[in-house]
């Protein structure tokens, strides 16, 4: 099997794997943030360039390092390549001009956005980018549009990572939005409005790395750090049933599929379970999810029950 | 066991001496100290009459600003709540109408705002994490009630009118109001 060296740290991994997977394998500070990369859908990725990373030496038979930053998740590994990320100032430097690109039509209205806390672009701007903006000229702007009664658009938001129109094209054959016009001028066009009418178009919320795509039916409810992420299934006849109901105090305010550590959910849920049960009956609730320590969700969110954490001091 | 400063006396049980025994010395010595007070400078205010300067930054109750425009500038976002470490904030957000544009200045607001000044430590944190300059702490002093439920102010106490503006100008230094602003 061919063997990779990320940041020092070597794996082999099959043949044809990419690096930002060969990242993941190994874990950790590594890993290349990705923003349009998504590891559930066929067809995702090469889009935002959050991921590039430097190749400083092409392979064992070609050790010439490759001549520009590439995309992780888009370039197959070959034997005895060496790539620097974190440790790369290249790609920290490229990586902070990709975010204030990101940003340069971002609204920034954090505080009204219901992603805000949950965002990948938050989070990538944190760490990646500059505090400031050196744009002059208005940002774009659109109109809120309603797709069908539970999800809405906020174009001004989107990054165009054209994960919801893979997810799309994945869950239907006849998908009934995809991105219009170009370059600047490119949005999420849903061909006047016509719904989404899938049993899963709910899951274009979830792969929406930014607040472009929201739920209606928890549209300015609470904030996600006053909420707690609980781990709930019910008997669904349409997906697993495995989800993650947002609560305060006793009622669900919102459902949202299992994400993962990269932001990714585990499996896509029907619009059912995430709209149209918010009652707290038709819902077992297993016990708190995992909330990274650093995370601001993590505000007010314990994982062990009173019970558990004698257990824990008992040790 | 080992004394803990130089100044314990151990406690004896000698006979008084005449002079201690008829206490007037002790009295007057008392007295002198008492009336030596009355002619030198108080340390107390007599307030409400008169009031101690306070400080151009000082952390008394809060308001939350309005703009130029008369609409309130908090959105709801959660931060003040968030960063305080008395947990005394609560909020409960609402979507702007159409028409409430001169009313709210985001397309959400607070339709509930609440802070417990019981639990209150007037620390300033949520006039540090507000992003959108809407919530400050002001000159005025915190009054006192005889019923918990009046410490519970909500928006009618707290939110500022426009006939009797509060100037949070001290409070705010121009580098962080530029910045600020040139956000929106």
């Amino acid at each position: 099997m061919p063997k990779v060296t990320i940041d020092g740290h070597s794996i082999e991994v099959a043949e044809g794997t990419t690096i930002l997977n060969a990242a993941r394998q190994i874990g950790g500070d590594c890993v290349p943030p990705a923003m349009c990369y998504y590891s559930k859908l066929d067809v995702s990725g090469g889009k935002c360039r959050t991921c590039l990373v430097e190749v400083t030496k092409g392979s064992e038979k070609d050790p010439r390092p490759m001549p520009k930053l590439v995309a992780s998740c888009s370039t197959p590994i070959m034997d005895g390549m060496e790539v620097g990320n974190k440790t790369s100032a290249k790609v920290l430097d490229a990586r902070k001009g990709v975010v204030e690109f990101l940003l340069i039509n971002h609204p920034l209205d954090c505080p009204v956005c219901d992603q805000a806390g949950e965002c990948d672009l938050q989070n990538l701007a944190y760490e990646h980018g500059a505090s400031g903006t050196r744009y002059e000229e208005d940002r774009r702007t659109f109109d809120k549009i309603d797709i069908g009664a539970n999800i809405q658009l906020h174009m001004t938001r989107c990054i165009l990572c054209y994960r919801c129109v893979n997810t799309a094209d994945q869950l239907t054959e006849k998908r009934v939005h995809g991105v219009l016009n170009r370059g600047d001028a490119s949005e999420i066009g849903t061909y006047i409005e016509s719904s989404i009418d899938n049993e899963f178009s709910g899951n274009v919320i979830d792969v929406c790395p930014v607040g472009a795509l929201t739920d209606r039916t928890a549209r300015f409810k609470s904030r996600v750090w006053f909420l707690n992420p609980m781990n709930a299934h019910r008997n669904c006849d349409k997906c697993s049933g495995e989800t993650v109901a947002w609560m305060f105090g006793d009622e669900i305010y919102r459902i949202t599929g299992r994400k993962d550590q990269y932001g990714e959910v585990k499996e896509f849920i029907c619009n059912t379970c995430r709209f149209d049960t918010k009652d707290l009956a038709k819902w077992t609730i297993e016990g708190p999810r995992h909330i990274e320590r650093d995370s601001v969700i993590g505000q007010g969110h314990y994982e062990l029950t009173p019970s558990d954490s004698t257990k824990e001091l008992k040790k | 066991m080992k004394p803990f400063t130089n100044r314990s006396k151990a406690v004896t049980k000698t006979a008084m001496t005449f002079m201690e025994r008829i206490y007037l010395p002790a009295i007057l010595g008392g007295m002198f100290i008492t009336f030596k007070h009355i002619f030198k400078k108080k340390a107390t205010v007599r307030w409400p009459d008169e009031e101690r300067p306070r400080s151009e930054v000082y952390r008394g109750k809060h308001v939350l600003k309005r703009d130029d425009k008369g609409a309130e500038r908090c959105t709801a976002c959660g931060l003040c709540a968030v960063a305080c470490p008395a947990e005394a904030i609560t909020m409960v957000s609402a979507e702007r109408n159409k028409g409430e544009e001169n009313l709210y200045r985001e397309e959400k607001y607070a339709s509930v705002y609440e802070i417990n000044m019981l639990r209150c430590i007037f620390c300033g944190l949520c006039e540090e994490a507000c992003p959108k300059e809407a919530i400050f702490l002001t000159q005025e002093l915190m009054p006192s009630f005889y019923d918990r439920q009046d410490f519970i102010y909500g928006k009618d106490k707290l939110v500022e009118s426009m006939d009797n503006r509060i100037d949070v100008s001290k409070r705010q230094e121009s580098n962080v109001v530029t910045h600020k602003y040139n956000d929106n």
